[in-house]
């Protein structure tokens, strides 16, 4: 790629690196999947581009992958580059010193103005020093909606929630799964943030996820979004126990169901089926009612290398450097199917879906913060847990789960 | 020569009894089989098949694509030549790993039988005690202790690993064996002014077919299958084979190939299902050489 | 008792010290020193990595006020039980059969035992198409005309650890089979010989005479066993991710989830204190038996 190679020379030289000879840099992530790995070959190719040699450790599953990165970081075997969630979980391997500071190509670069929305940023930052390189934005809030599935059956096709829920029985005694669910806690979690958006409002959602408020979380409007699950219990099969979230996209996909909420990686597997958007299944931001996204996503590390190799440390940050491109932002994110970190480039190859996305991510209050860049890993765990319980416990009543919610956010640290 | 199970004598070939006991074997033999035939059947269909759902019936549309890509060009990360690359590695890993660890096993138990000191059931206890702590409590430490001998990320490592941990089961089976040995070999062993390793190797090891046949097939099934001591320890270039099945299977964000998924699994178990069936000749022969003694 | 007639000064055992020297290394660093340091950190408010900020018995508060850890204290002891009785009979009944001569005993004795050749990554998939209640087995038999049939033990609350049964006594049983076999072809075949001349039963002889004489392989089996059952992860991921809800959920996947996924290593530390103090405690009693006779002996 020609374009890439001269994309390349010119943020070389802006970084100030001096082209040093071809360094190997290890590169972990968890990204394995087609379309993950036609991602991750857009950042090999520009890396190997610039005369270095990029070493593909992939290990599938963020479960599997994190002990193995972090104890290796810690065992003193770094590897040069790894991906890890932004928001709080590499805290602690940064205030160990164990990760190569950005700071000064982040200025050079300009990053602070490039890369929005700032909470991704934000994420990578300790102490006021950059420690990390978002590369996407991927959302949670969407909700798959198979159209045949109502038209055959004479109903409209929904546009936001409310409307789902009035079809819902109908599908019921036609025989279709309203909603298809996974088994999985994450799958069951997410969905309880996008209701939490969806039906409380983003002012409930800020309230809770950004300044963690205990009184928001014991709110009327809180206690609405779980009525709401736990109506949404009744509208299920029970063979969703440890159901893959793609195995509940195939549902909707094969109209055994009626619609699924799950993030934007979704619409992968819709385009693998060879459905259009808007034709065959339609994808409603914040369940239709509030058209909003979150801000998760991906993000990189640079483990500092043995003895600080100055060789290594000059790799990783001209690495760095590609990953905010722009010719790599825009194959990387085209290929993932998450939408870029900047604004000032051009996606007129994506697809109806994705730029619906594009569209909502340019009005400033339609971004809301990621509750991973909130909370803690433990204290997501704990929502989790709760959702999860929930979401499978009819005799749970939401009074008794909002109580238990409010006290995870009340001792929240 | 004739091979002789030291079971009672069947009475005639097909009385009530024996009925019986073929009903039960080949019942608990459907049981085991079910998945197999689930794995095989899916391993066989291509995936609009798949999805369709049934998963105990045989494939319409027989193809063995699923076990060619698995085997030579399943996508692992960005490199795309499936299963076929770990082989090496996991060879590499196990063969070291399994001898290390039996040797010293063995020589435990013996020891542990045989010539007990002062203190030697304290150790054994907490040996015994060490095989119920989860692994993942001890990764911190274990890479600690690894990176201060020198050999974290190495060949060297994981066999050290895969040594230790083997070392709780594998020493108690050989005790246990050892110990239900009559003593009078020993003593008169002993009388005849023979050592510690003289005793061990020509007089024991010969005796002990069958419990080093359990002792492999536990520790190659362990040691093939390890994917979280091989992907942590070995360091990278010696990533084992379940390292690109986790990636073949585990994918998170896309299309789920279970044909795939169902063949590579299966070439993954290839190792250990023939050292089972290799084996399984090796025990018939141990308790024929059981018997000669007896 | 195997050393009570030899000679047993210290000097005399050298060679068996230096040849247990690797046992008492492993024993010494490893294991001791690994719980050691799992009680200490389990006293601080580690997170992500192990650090030196004690905050007392706040982590243990916090575990025993958590329903998950609760909820997989109880499953693991129902699975624990029903699984340990399981495996030690279907092990010794199938190993008993085998052992009765039979015709293609290599077939059998391989078919329970590739199981536990293969990753539960995988195999876990399979058991849960086979249980799912919409494509699995009952679907499938229901489509065979027994339209009652109902077989979907892994959808409920109550009944999903019967299904975690199901498919690790599957994988476990083999093994145990394999060891029982073994147990059996080193009782000597006299003692056989012996019984039928008196005219004793074969299952007494089973139960009075055999089953005493593989003492070692029942206590071997057992602690294989019971550390699989402490240790139960792999197959719950695979299988139902601890789910419905949190009705799967076992100690060994609260540990693996705090200390990685939720970077909580003070709160995975304090409950796998907790699954090594329960082990000691049942270990305890069984070591006073074991060793505490043979000294007064």
């Amino acid at each position: 790629m020609p374009r890439i190679r001269t994309a390349l020379a010119a943020t070389t030289i802006l970084a100030g690196v001096s082209a040093a000879a071809a360094t190997d840099l290890e590169v972990t992530h968890w990204w394995t999947s087609g379309g993950e790995a036609a991602a991750v070959k857009v950042m090999a190719d520009a890396f190997n581009g610039a005369g270095h040699n990029w070493v593909d450790g992939a290990i599938a599953g963020g479960g599997n992958a994190r002990p193995i990165i972090i104890s290796r970081i810690s065992g003193g075997d770094p590897m040069g580059a790894t991906q890890l969630n932004t928001g709080r979980d590499a805290e602690d391997l940064v205030k160990a010193g164990l990760m190569t500071d950005l700071t000064e190509l982040a200025e050079k670069e300009d990053w602070a103005n490039i890369i929005r929305p700032a909470k991704l940023l934000d994420a990578c930052r300790y102490d006021g020093k950059i420690y990390c390189v978002p590369v996407n934005i991927h959302s949670f809030q969407w909700m798959w909606v198979n159209r045949g599935v109502f038209e055959d059956n004479g109903l409209p096709v929904p546009t936001n929630w409310s409307e789902f829920e009035a079809a819902a029985p109908k599908l019921r005694e036609a025989g279709v799964i309203p909603l298809a669910v996974g088994g999985e806690p994450w799958q069951i979690n997410g969905m309880a943030g996008v209701f939490t958006v969806a039906l409380g409002g983003t002012d409930l959602y800020r309230k809770i996820n950004a300044d963690k408020s205990p009184e928001a979380a014991a709110s009327p409007e809180m206690g609405k979004v779980f009525e709401a699950i736990a109506a949404a219990r009744g509208m299920v099969d029970n063979g969703f126990v440890g159901r893959a979230w793609n195995d509940a996209a195939n549902m909707v996909i094969t109209g055994k169901a009626g619609a699924q909420i799950m993030g934007d990686w979704a619409q992968g597997e819709f385009g693998v089926a060879g459905l259009t958007a808007g034709k065959e299944y339609d994808c409603l931001p914040g369940l239709g009612v509030h058209p909003v996204l979150d801000t998760g996503g991906d993000a990189f590390y640079f483990p500092k290398p043995a003895g600080d190799n100055p060789e290594i440390v000059a790799a990783q940050l001209e690495l760095a450097s590609l990953l905010v491109s722009k010719p790599v932002q825009v194959d990387f994110n085209l290929k993932k199917g998450s939408l870029p970190i900047r604004g000032d480039i051009d996606l007129s190859a994506a697809n109806e879906c994705m730029k619906k996305g594009i569209a909502i991510l340019e009005k400033p209050e339609n971004i809301l913060p990621s509750g991973e860049q909130t909370w803690s890993s433990d204290t997501q765990g704990q929502f989790e847990d709760l959702w999860v319980e929930f979401f499978n416990d009819p005799d749970m009543s939401p009074q008794e789960a909002q109580a238990r919610y409010v006290e995870i956010v009340e001792n929240a640290d | 020569m004739a091979i002789e199970p030291t079971g009672p004598r069947p009475r005639r070939n097909f009385d009530p009894t024996r009925i019986m006991i073929y009903s039960v074997l080949a019942v608990a033999a459907v049981y085991y089989l079910l998945p197999l035939w689930v794995m095989v059947m899916t391993s066989l269909k291509g995936m609009p098949e798949v999805r369709l759902g049934n998963i105990f019936a045989p494939p319409v549309e027989l193809t063995f694509e699923p076990w060619a890509k698995a085997w030579d060009s399943a996508c692992t990360g960005l490199y795309c030549e499936g299963l076929k690359v770990g082989f090496g590695n996991s060879v590499k890993i196990l063969i070291p790993s399994v001898i290390i660890s039996i040797a010293i096993a063995s020589v435990n138990g013996y020891a542990l039988s045989f010539w007990r000191f002062k203190g030697s059931e304290v150790f054994f206890t907490i040996l015994i005690f060490g095989s119920f702590i989860p692994y993942q409590v001890m990764l911190y430490p274990l890479v600690i202790i690894t990176r201060e001998l020198g050999i974290f990320g190495s060949l060297a490592g994981v066999i050290f690993i895969h040594t230790i941990f083997g070392m709780p089961i594998l020493t108690l089976l050989f005790r246990n064996y050892f110990a239900s040995l009559p003593e009078e070999l020993f003593k008169a062993a002993r009388v005849d002014g023979a050592g510690f390793w003289g005793i061990f190797l020509k007089i024991l090891v010969p005796m002990s077919p069958p419990i080093f046949v359990v002792a492999i097939i536990l520790q190659v099934t362990g040691i093939w299958n390890d994917f979280l001591f091989g992907v942590i320890f070995a360091g990278t270039k010696n990533f084992p084979m379940t390292v690109q099945l986790n990636n073949i299977v585990n994918a998170t964000q896309g299309v789920k190939e279970y044909n795939v998924n169902m063949a590579a699994t299966i070439l993954t178990g290839a190792v250990p299902l023939l050292i089972y069936f290799v084996s399984g000749k090796l025990f018939v022969r141990g308790i024929a050489a059981g018997a000669v003694k007896g | 008792m195997a050393n009570q007639a030899r000679p047993n000064p210290y000097f005399r055992n050298m060679n068996a010290k230096v040849a247990a020297t690797p046992m008492i290394l492993t024993t010494l660093v490893v294991f001791v020193g690994c719980s050691v340091w799992t009680v200490i950190y389990s006293f601080s408010a580690s997170r992500a990595l192990p650090v030196n900020e004690f905050v007392g018995f706040a982590q243990y508060e916090r575990l025993f006020n958590t329903s998950r850890w609760n909820k997989s204290v109880g499953n693991i002891a129902t699975y624990g039980v029903v699984s340990l009785i399981f495996s030690l009979v279907v092990g010794f009944v199938l190993a008993a059969f085998m052992d009765q001569k039979i015709r293609f005993e290599n077939t059998f004795r391989t078919i329970y035992l590739y199981p536990f050749a293969l990753s539960f990554i995988v195999t876990g998939v399979v058991w849960q198409w086979i249980l799912n209640p919409t494509f699995g087995l009952q679907e499938t038999i229901r489509n065979l005309g027994w339209e009652s049939f109902t077989f979907d033990l892994i959808a409920h609350r109550n009944t999903v650890i019967y299904a975690l049964l199901i498919a690790g006594i599957w994988q476990g049983t083999g093994f145990v089979m394999a060891l029982m076999l073994a147990g059996l072809r080193s009782v000597d075949d006299e003692i056989w010989k012996a019984s039928r001349v008196d005219g004793i039963p074969k299952w007494k002889t089973y139960i009075f005479v055999v089953i005493p004489m593989m003492r070692g392989v029942f206590v071997t089996t057992l602690v294989i066993i019971a550390s699989g059952i402490v240790r139960l992860y792999d197959l719950v991921v695979a299988l139902t991710n601890g789910g419905p809800g949190i009705a799967s959920e076992v100690p060994a996947k609260y540990v693996y989830d705090f200390m990685f996924a939720r970077a909580n290593v003070g709160q995975a530390l304090a409950a796998s204190t907790v699954m090594l103090t329960t082990v000691l405690i049942i270990l305890i009693p069984w070591i006073y038996l074991e060793y505490g006779k043979k000294k007064q002996g």
